[in-house]
């Protein structure tokens, strides 16, 4: 084990970083933002490290620090990862790099920059927390900074949808605090108090408890997917967020709620999760075909783009419930894919929105005829987007389909139809913004410039890449998503089902 | 070459990712001839490879290469591998083959597009994707070259992108063949859960020991995909459209090969196929000569010489799987070749037409043009012969092969597919004397072609001759590799009999093949008859020229009540679900003025109060559940 704590790093540079460029003089706008860009490269390359270092053998968490906090309530600080965080945390490593060096605010950068780091730092916190008070503290420092994103660098509407996504995100927090305490006291028996994740998964809770406590979690992970019908807060989060806003939210901060699921969900209460399964793999399958409905209808792109969220965030949900190996190795993938392909069509509708100030789909057309390249990345990002074999997004949703289908076979069924959806609401999209001869309005849309494809071209890159190869990252979540089961396995009559003719 | 096979996708490939970075330094026509040299490589790797498997003893013609483990998960194990064998080996010669003939030829007829190497850099994404179709050694490779194929078909029907009609056209293919990709990733799940493998190898292995309703629901899954791609009923709606893109992207994509896609699938299947329950094959045959009839009635009515040969296609598609359900793979597979020969160089004549007349597709203003591209006429009208199943040239052959399976499968299914061959014969005909005989209607149009000053149609360059001309000897000749005398003869059956097996008939063949060279000629006549001599006024209701109102009923459906269920899907998300939110909102927010207690509004207070409910919640739970 490495002696440097680097997951505790992970943390505490952006924390730094925000810190740093909160205090520094409003006279320096250009040392704010190097400062800022620094950090995030500095916290990226971090987590890069740890990807490079982590041992595909070890299904278990690694990188472990743990170090007592509050020792009366058995609180640590207590840090580590496994296949089903490393992902997560390197996607937030690289994604925020990215949004800082690609957007600027429209005004006071600093404070902007500064809750862009305390962001990071909480949602880093929140995949590597392996205590229960511990993730809950870094998952409500986490609504903070995105609140007054969303409030104070958004659009129109921005003071309503930040109201209503700090609502419905500590509606579903209050759920969940009362679910862990009462976890850790009822799993306390006559040990001592603990918060720590992995002792508490030993406990075993009569099924009608742990069925509530399940619920309690399951409410705000719910909430921060998000599920059907507790939906709504995304469409107008999404829309009303600046570009880096946005960025975050559909491609980090939305995987909180699938991560939790696993991690603390399935993890701690495996009967439960196996008990209710029904009831999430359908609102998973409405998830995916009601979202897809939801966004074809839609008139304005980042409203589009956020309802599709909800049909791929579907997919995740169905994978974790159907419980095989396959499937949550699917659903891992597809929390990475869906943060690298929607994360980047955020991006250019930004980039749209900068040069047309309008995200109005009738107000655009005929954009590729103009801005050729700009349509060609734009394009390569939808297909991903959409499930095409060969870009990243089509491997996640495959496994999960293939992997559902051992399980729950119609629930399958009935999701494999989100992939025509999927393409009819993106196609016609493209169509009415960027097909046709280009109106007065649109006919000096200008071309993808050099930072915006320097922006772009790591994203392009990881689509393609994950598409064409993605065994490296299959090799790395598949054994932890392994342990997960068998944990469920012990716990539960249930076995990873194998199809005919394969030796268990 | 066997080891290397892997280079037949790899160097369309290689010519995709030149083209990608270099095309505009490339240009108009450098693009296009790296393109068409990448295209040509891969038709020597396919020919080497074609000799190293006929090396071989027939059952010992199975080569896999792995290249990479793909998607490995737990049991499913799926390697980024190649299959050569038979049948993928002879998709490939006239996938390539083909290809780089059409290559060739829009060198010449996209001369002068503003955007003539994207239209090398989509064609040859396409080769790789078909490439990659064909080879593939398991289902998950297959689909990924049979998406790869859907979305180059997309970018290219809609190449021309201002139009709006190019763009829906090409929305409209991508997600009609959806509809059919949802077919075959369920046919994959199913076989999946039944073998524990995707490899078609596996998979056929154990078709053997499976279920008799899990064979069953792959086939006819597996067939859901192949109405996709292939366009047969219903599915169909989306080929006429596609003739929105550039002539020979219709020809390679829309004519010779992606659309045969769905009929490779089904005959890659075929061990699962045969025992699947009987009415699995019977549904199949019936779709195929349906699809062949209702198409040919279609395409008597059509006046764009485009959309007569997309419905043309669409009715030998039909053929194909007539064949197919009939349990003669092999006649599937021999008409799928003839019809790329002739196909091709139909679709290729009419665009050397349509490139001749300026942009003119409407038969009704051509005429006469024998005269002015001798060339053309001469080639097209060996197609014509080819199509109609005039003995000697190559559709006869395989025609009368499908025709004589069907006669086995069920005399009924045999008179439909006569009937198509009747209708076939006249439409074709009707073409020809249309575009190339009678009165030269062209100079009637003068003045509304005026903007190009003088108007006079004129032959193609030889690039676009030569594949014409390559390709009418192929269409005469083509029909000698699998003749009817003998088993020596009958070449393509003996090669893909180790992976398609054979189709005994005990029904005597001359007189069936008398009847349906008699058939062709009297379609042809009574062609003549109506079109050239006019002793007979057409017979060409607006119903068959609406395409029998399928599709107008379709969009009616789609842009009404269709529209208006999605429409109500996203008024309730905004009015009812987000309505319930907004209502306790306020209910919360109107409550607490009454009340003056808590500050409306504000958020900071609106946590206080959750804090509070948290901690009696926990209370609760603490206290109460923590003493049960």
């Amino acid at each position: 084990m490495i002696s440097f704590p680097i997951l505790t790093m992970l943390v505490l540079v952006p924390t730094a970083g925000s810190i740093l460029v909160a205090v520094f003089s409003n006279r320096r706008p250009e040392f704010v933002k190097l400062t800022a860009l620094l950090t995030s490269v500095l916290t990226g390359g971090l987590s890069v490290w740890v990807l490079v270092a982590f041992d595909k053998a070890n299904a278990d968490f690694q990188f472990v620090t743990k170090h007592i906090w509050i020792k009366p309530w058995g609180i640590s600080w207590h840090l580590g990862v496994d296949g089903i965080s490393l992902f997560l945390v390197v996607l937030t490593g690289v994604i925020f790099p990215i949004v800082i060096a690609g957007t600027d605010p429209h005004h006071d950068t600093k404070r902007y920059l500064s809750w862009m780091l305390l962001l990071e730092a909480g949602l880093m916190g929140s995949f590597l927390s392996l205590d229960l008070f511990l993730f809950f503290v870094f998952f409500e420092i986490v609504l903070v900074p995105m609140y007054f994103l969303i409030a104070g660098w958004g659009y129109e509407g921005r003071v309503y949808a930040a109201t209503k996504f700090f609502l419905f995100t500590m509606v579903g927090s209050a759920f969940m605090l009362v679910g862990i305490i009462a976890t850790a006291f009822l799993a306390k028996g006559n040990g001592p108090l603990t918060f720590d994740l992995i002792e508490l998964a030993k406990a075993d809770f009569a099924a009608s408890t742990g069925r509530w406590l399940f619920f309690a979690f399951a409410v705000a992970f719910a909430v921060k997917v998000p599920i059907f019908p507790l939906h709504t807060w995304l469409p107008d989060a999404h829309t009303q967020a600046p570009t880096g806003g946005s960025v975050i939210l559909a491609g980090v901060m939305l995987k909180l709620g699938t991560y939790g699921l696993l991690r603390f969900g399935v993890f701690l209460f495996p009967e439960a999760a196996r008990w209710s399964r029904s009831l999430w793999l359908t609102l998973g399958v409405i998830g995916i075909i009601y979202g897809a409905i939801a966004a074809t209808m839609q008139k304005d792109l980042k409203r589009l783009v956020a309802y599709s969220s909800v049909a791929h965030l579907g997919f995740i949900v169905l994978g974790i419930f159907a419980m095989t190996s396959q499937s949550i190795t699917g659903g891992v993938m597809q929390n990475i894919n869906h943060g690298v392909s929607t994360g980047a069509l955020f991006l250019l509708v930004g980039m749209i929105y900068e040069r047309r100030h309008t995200r109005q789909i009738s107000e655009l057309k005929g954009l590729q005829k103009v801005a050729p390249i700009f349509a060609g990345v734009f394009m390569v990002v939808m297909l991903s987007s959409i499930g095409v074999p060969g870009l990243n997004g089509f491997v996640g949703e495959y496994l999960v389909l293939i992997g559902s289908f051992l399980t729950a076979r119609w629930w399958a069924v009935v999701a494999a139809s989100g992939v025509i959806l999927a393409a009819l609401y993106l196609l016609w999209a493209y169509q009415r913004v960027f097909h046709g001869e280009p109106d007065e309005a649109n006919k000096d849309f200008g071309e993808l410039k050099l930072r915006e494809a320097a922006v772009m071209l790591p994203l392009l890159g990881v689509i393609v890449f994950t598409g064409l190869y993605p065994k490296p990252m299959l090799d790395r979540i598949e054994p932890s998503v392994k342990k997960l089961i068998e944990h469920v396995s012990e716990k539960t009559s249930y076995t990873d089902p194998q199809p005919v003719g394969v030796a268990p | 070459m066997l080891n290397v096979v892997w280079l037949i996708p790899a160097l369309p490939l290689a010519g995709f990712a030149i083209i990608l970075v270099f095309g505009r330094r490339l240009g108009d026509p450098k693009a296009g001839y790296l393109a068409t040299l990448m295209c040509g490589g891969a038709f020597v790797v396919a020919v080497g490879a074609f000799f190293d498997l006929l090396s071989k003893s027939a059952d010992q013609r199975q080569h896999i290469v792995k290249v990479f483990a793909w998607v490995p998960v737990g049991s499913l194990k799926v390697d980024l591998a190649f299959l050569a064998d038979p049948l993928s080996i002879t998709m490939c010669l006239f996938v390539t083959g083909i290809g780089t003939l059409i290559h060739l030829y829009s060198i010449g007829y996209m001369h002068g597009d503003p955007r003539f190497s994207k239209f090398f850099l989509y064609l040859n994404l396409f080769a790789v994707s078909m490439l990659v179709l064909v080879l593939g050694e398991n289902m998950l490779v297959t689909f990924l070259g049979w998406e790869g194929v859907g979305t180059c078909s997309y970018l290219l029907i809609s190449f021309w992108h201002e139009r709006e009609s190019a763009a829906t056209a090409g929305k409209k293919a991508f997600v009609t063949n959806r509809v059919g990709d949802w077919g075959f990733m369920l046919a994959m799940f199913f076989a999946f859960q039944a073998t524990g493998t995707l490899s078609w190898v596996g998979v056929n292995s154990a078709a053997h020991t499976m279920a008799q309703t899990t064979a069953t629901a792959i086939a006819l899954f597996a067939f859901i995909g192949a109405r996709g791609k292939s366009a047969q009923l219903p599915l169909y709606l989306w080929l006429p459209d596609a003739m929105e893109g550039p002539t020979p992207v219709s020809a390679l994509i829309h004519a010779a090969t992606m659309v045969t896609a769905g009929v490779f699938l089904m005959c890659r299947i075929s061990p699962v196929l045969n025992v699947a329950s009987s009415y699995a094959p019977t549904l199949i045959a019936i779709v195929g000569a349906a699809t062949a009839l209702f198409a040919a009635t279609i395409a008597v009515a059509q006046n764009d010489m485009k959309r007569v040969l997309a419905y043309s296609t669409i009715s030998q598609l039909g053929y194909m799987f007539l064949a197919v359900g009939s349990g003669a793979y092999t006649a599937a597979i021999f008409h799928m070749v003839t019809h790329a020969f002739f196909k091709a160089l139909l679709f290729l004549g009419s665009g050397a037409v349509i490139h001749g007349m300026h942009n003119e597709q409407d038969m009704r203003r051509m005429g006469a043009l024998r005269k002015v591209m001798p060339i053309t006429a001469a080639t097209f009208i060996v197609g014509w012969l080819a199509i109609a199943g005039v003995p000697p040239f190559a559709g006869f052959w395989s025609k009368d092969d499908i025709l004589l399976a069907a006669y086995d499968k069920s005399p009924v299914l045999w008179a439909v597919g006569l009937v198509t061959a009747l209708l076939t014969a006249y439409y074709m005909t009707r073409q020809v004397i249309m575009v190339f005989y009678g009165k030269a209607r062209w100079h009637d149009h003068h003045e509304e072609q005026g903007a190009h000053g003088d108007f006079e149609p004129h032959e193609s360059p030889a690039i676009m001759l030569l594949p014409l001309v390559v390709l009418a000897g192929l269409s005469i000749v083509g029909g000698a590799i699998n003749l009817p005398f003998s088993h020596t003869t009958e070449r393509l059956a003996t090669w893909l009999e180790p992976v398609l097996g054979t189709h005994d008939s005990t029904t005597a063949k001359i007189p069936l093949a008398v009847i349906a060279t008699a058939i062709a000629l009297i379609g042809i006549s009574a062609s003549i008859m109506v079109y050239a001599k006019h002793k007979r006024a057409p017979i060409e209701p607006e119903v068959l020229a609406q395409g029998w109102y399928y599709d107008a009923a379709v969009s009616k459906f789609m842009g009404g009540p269709g529209r208006e269920a999605f429409e109500g899907v996203a008024w309730y998300d905004a009015n009812v679900i987000d309505g319930a939110v907004n209502g306790v909102g306020r209910l919360v927010r109107g409550t607490g003025q009454r009340i003056r207690t808590v500050q409306s509004g504000n958020v900071r207070n609106y946590a206080a109060a959750i804090g509070v409910g948290v901690v009696l919640l926990l209370a609760w739970f603490v206290v109460v559940r923590g003493n049960l």
